[in-house]
C-alpha cells in the first residue's frame, strides 16, 4: 500500500481507531528511535514524551466545510496585547502633552462633540503627529519584515542596506540643490529609495539573488549614500543645511494631515499586496530551490515583495525622515514575542507602530525643549529590549540563535 | 512510456556549458541513480529535471509536456525535489516544517485539511520522525534533520521524487538508513525515484536503473547495474583502475579500487607525469606526486 492510500483511509477512519493506530505507531518508532538517535535526543524523549496522536503542527486549526484555517493562538494574544498597549500609548500621548487635556475632553473631541480648545489641540497639534508616528512605524516594520525574510538575514533591513539612506539622499538633493516643496522632497525620497534598490538588485544579481550578496551590496550602497548625504549638507547654504539636518535626523515633529493622508494611503495600498504573498513569503524561508520545488513562484514573488518593501521604506522616509532601527528591530521583536517562524506582517506592523509611538511619547515627555529626534528614543527602547531578549535567549535554549 | 524524460538538453550556467545534447529517460517505477565523477553535470541534470534550471536548448518533458510550460503548483503535485542544501527557518518545529510540504495542495482558504494532517502524520511515521514533531529542527542531529526533510518531500505526495545527494554529511549508518527508506518507497510501486549519489557500491546496491555520466555531461552507460558496471567502465569514467566483484551481501557489483602500488605502476605509462617516476626504484618519493596528479590528469583527458 502507498502512503497516499494509507493516508486516505486513515482520514476516513473513526477518530478512535485513528488515535489508536498512531499510538502504536508512535510506540514502535519510540522503540527503534532510542537505538538510533543520539543520547541527547533519547534524554529529551524521557523527560518530555510527546503526546501520541497529537496534531503534528503547532497552533489551532479551524475547519468549516471545505475551508480550513491555521491559527496561532500566541500570535493572536501578542497582537491583541500590542494593539491594547498601542491604544494606551496613544491616549497617554494625547492627554499628557503640554496642553494637559483631560480624558473627558479628549473623548469628547474624538467623538466630534468637543470644545474649541480641545478640538484645536487634538486635531491640529497632537493627532497628526501621533498618527504619522503610528503609520510610519507600521510601514517601516512591514518593510523590514519582508526584506529580512526575503534575504533570510536579520541585517537585510532597509535602514542597514541603504534604502532609507538613499531615500534621504534623494530628499537632500531636492532640499539643497533644487530647493523644492515638501511634496517634491517626498518625491525625491521615493526616487532615491527606488534607485538604491534597483542598483543593489542589479549589482547583486548572479544566477539569481542570494540573500547575503544582496545584504553586502546594500551595505556598500548605504555607505555611499551616507557619504553623499554628508557631502550635500557641507556644500549647501546655511539655511538649507539646517533644514536638511532637521529632516535628516528623522522626526515626526510638526507633521500635518497631508503627511497622515500620504502615509495612510501608501500603507493601505501596499500592505494588502504584501499580505497576498504571505504564503509565498513563508516558503522563501526554506531557500529558493525548496520553495520552487514546492510550487512557490519564488522569483516573481520576491521581486514583487522587494518592490513593496522599498516603496514602504521610501514613503516612510518621505513622511518622517530616515528613522532608524524600527525596521531592523520590530520584525525581530515580533518573531521572538510570537515564537513563530512565519513572518506575521500585521503583528509586526503593530509592534513597529508601538515602538515609534512610544519613542515619540518619551521624546515629548522627557525632553520637551530639546526637539530630540524620535529615532534616538526608538533606538533606546527597542535596542534595550532586543538586547535583553537576545541575551536571555543565548543564555537559555538558543532557540532562535 | 516514461513520465519524465530529458530530450537533447544543453545545460549551461551563464557562459559555462555543462552538457550538450543530453537525453535521459527515467523509467516509471524505477529507482534511478545518477553517478559520475565530480563536476560531470549530474547535479545539473537533476536540477534541469526538477525545472530548477532552464535548459539552453532541448526540453524536459513531464507527462508529455515541456515542464517549463506547466504551472509550478501543478508540477509540484507530481514531482518533488530534495535539494542538496535547504535552510530550516529559525525556531520552526519538525511538524511545521514537514507541513510545509503540503504547500502545493493548499490555498489561502484551505490551509490545513484533514487530508493534510493525515498525510503529514503518515510521512513522519514512514521516516521515523513522528515522535520528534514538537521538537525544534535546529536542535536535531544531522541524520534526524535529513529524515525530516525527506518527510517534507514525502508530504508533497508526488509520484516522482528527485533527491540530490541525500546521503551527504551523514555517517555510514544514517546513509544506509536513508537509502533503505528510499528503497521502501520504491518497493511500494507507487514512486519513481531519481537520486544523485557518490558511493558507487551503494548506487549498485540500491539502483534498479543506473545512469553513469562522464565529465562533459555525457551518459556513458545506462541500465541495470549488474549488467553495465564493469572494471572497464569505471576505469573509463572515473579514471580509476579497479576490480568489480560480487557484493557478498547482495550479489550486486562491488567496486574494489586497485591497490596503490598497482595503480601507480599502471598510471606510469599513459600519464604525462611518467618521467619523474622513472624505473620505479624511487617509488617512495615519487608516489605522493602521482597520487595527486595521476587521477586528475586522467580525468582531464577523459573530459576532452
Amino acid at each position: 500500500m502507498t502512503p497516499t492510500n494509507r493516508a486516505d483511509t486513515q482520514a476516513t477512519d473513526t477518530q478512535a481507531a485513528d488515535t489508536q493506530a498512531t499510538d502504536t505507531q508512535a510506540a514502535d518508532i519510540q522503540g527503534t528511535e532510542t537505538r538510533t538517535a543520539d543520547p541527547q535526543a533519547a534524554d529529551t524523549q524521557v523527560t518530555g514524551p510527546q503526546p501520541a496522536g497529537a496534531r503534528p503542527v503547532t497552533g489551532r486549526v479551524v475547519r468549516a466545510g471545505g475551508l480550513s484555517l491555521r491559527i496561532a493562538p500566541r500570535t493572536l494574544v501578542v497582537g491583541t496585547v500590542v494593539a491594547a498597549l498601542l491604544a494606551a500609548v496613544m491616549v497617554v500621548t494625547l492627554t499628557a502633552g503640554g496642553y494637559s487635556l483631560t480624558l473627558g475632553q479628549l473623548l469628547a473631541s474624538l467623538a466630534g462633540r468637543g470644545d474649541e480648545t480641545g478640538d484645536f489641540v487634538v486635531y491640529t497639534l497632537m493627532l497628526p503627529r501621533l498618527l504619522v508616528a503610528v503609520l510610519v512605524g507600521a510601514m517601516l516594520a512591514v518593510s523590514g519584515a519582508i526584506l529580512q525574510t526575503v534575504t533570510r538575514n536579520a541585517l537585510g533591513s532597509p535602514d542597514v542596506i541603504g534604502f532609507t539612506s538613499a531615500a534621504a539622499t534623494g530628499a537632500l538633493v531636492v532640499i539643497t540643490v533644487l530647493g523644492g516643496t515638501m511634496l517634491q522632497v517626498s518625491f525625491g525620497a521615493l526616487i532615491g529609495g527606488l534607485v538604491a534598490a534597483l542598483l543593489i538588485y542589479v549589482l547583486a544579481y548572479h544566477r539569481g539573488v542570494s540573500g547575503l550578496r544582496f545584504v553586502l551590496m546594500g551595505i556598500g550602497i548605504n555607505a555611499l549614500a551616507v557619504a553623499a548625504n554628508s557631502f550635500l549638507i557641507t556644500r549647501a547654504s546655511l539655511h538649507d543645511a539646517l533644514t536638511a539636518q532637521a529632516w535628516l535626523v528623522g522626526s515626526v515633529n510638526s507633521r500635518g494631515w497631508e503627511h497622515v493622508v500620504a502615509a495612510a494611503a501608501s500603507l493601505a495600498a501596499l500592505l494588502p499586496v504584501a499580505l497576498s504573498r504571505t504564503r509565498s513569503l513563508s516558503m522563501m524561508e526554506l531557500g529558493d530551490d525548496t520553495a520552487r520545488a514546492l510550487g512557490a513562484r519564488a522569483g516573481r514573488d520576491r521581486s514583487l515583495l522587494i518592490g513593496v518593501s522599498v516603496l514602504l521604506a521610501a514613503l516612510a522616509v518621505a513622511a518622517a525622515g530616515p528613522i532608524t532601527f524600527v525596521a531592523l528591530a520590530a520584525p525581530q521583536l515580533t518573531r521572538r514575542l510570537t515564537r513563530s517562524s512565519a513572518p506575521g506582517l500585521v503583528t509586526t506592523a503593530l509592534v513597529g507602530a508601538l515602538l515609534l509611538a512610544t519613542g515619540d511619547l518619551l521624546v515629548q515627555q522627557l525632553f520637551p525643549a530639546a526637539q530630540l529626534p524620535v529615532g534616538t528614543a526608538t533606538g533606546c527602547v527597542g535596542g534595550l529590549y532586543l538586547i535583553w531578549l537576545l541575551a536571555s535567549e543565548w543564555r537559555g535554549k538558543g532557540r532562535y540563535a | 512510456m516514461t513520465r519524465l524524460r530529458a530530450d537533447d538538453l544543453t545545460l549551461a550556467y551563464d557562459q559555462t556549458t555543462v552538457a550538450r545534447e543530453l537525453s535521459v529517460d527515467i523509467p516509471d517505477g524505477s529507482f534511478t541513480v545518477i553517478i559520475g565523477p565530480n563536476a560531470c553535470g549530474k547535479s545539473t541534470l537533476l536540477k534541469a529535471l526538477a525545472r530548477m534550471l532552464k535548459p539552453k536548448a532541448g526540453a524536459v518533458h513531464l507527462d508529455g509536456k515541456a515542464i517549463t510550460s506547466q504551472r509550478s503548483k501543478d508540477v509540484a503535485k507530481r514531482l518533488g525535489l530534495l535539494p542538496q542544501s535547504s535552510t530550516a527557518p529559525g525556531g520552526i518545529t519538525v511538524g511545521d516544517l514537514v507541513a510545509r510540504g503540503r504547500y502545493p495542495h493548499q490555498s489561502v482558504l484551505r490551509q490545513w485539511s484533514a487530508e493534510d494532517e493525515a498525510v503529514v502524520t503518515e510521512s513522519m511515521r514512514l521516516t521515523g520522525v513522528a515522535n520528534l514533531a514538537q521538537r525544534v529542527v535546529d536542535e536535531l542531529s544531522g541524520g534526524q534533520r535529513q529524515r525530516v526533510w525527506l518527510a517534507m518531500v514525502l508530504a508533497q505526495q508526488t509520484p516522482i521524487l528527485l533527491l540530490d545527494e541525500p546521503t551527504t554529511f551523514l555517517d555510514i549508518a544514517h546513509q544506509i538508513e536513508v537509502l533503505d527508506l528510499c528503497a521502501d518507497l520504491h518497493d511500494d510501486g507507487e514512486h519513481t525515484l531519481v537520486a544523485v549519489l557518490h558511493d558507487l557500491n551503494q548506487a549498485c546496491r540500491y539502483a534498479t536503473n543506473l545512469v553513469v555520466m562522464r565529465p562533459g555531461g555525457v551518459v556513458a552507460a545506462q541500465g541495470d547495474p549488474s549488467q553495465i558496471v564493469t572494471a572497464d567502465l569505471v576505469e573509463d569514467v572515473f579514471g580509476l583502475s579497479c576490480r568489480v566483484i560480487d557484493d557478498p551481501e547482495t550479489g550486486t557489483p562491488m567496486i574494489v579500487p586497485a591497490a596503490r602500488t598497482a595503480r601507480s605502476a599502471s598510471a606510469a605509462t599513459p600519464a604525462s607525469t611518467g618521467q619523474e617516476q622513472g624505473p620505479g626504484s624511487t617509488g617512495g618519493d615519487a608516489q605522493p606526486a602521482s597520487q595527486h596528479h595521476g587521477p586528475v590528469a586522467v580525468h582531464e583527458d577523459a573530459a576532452l
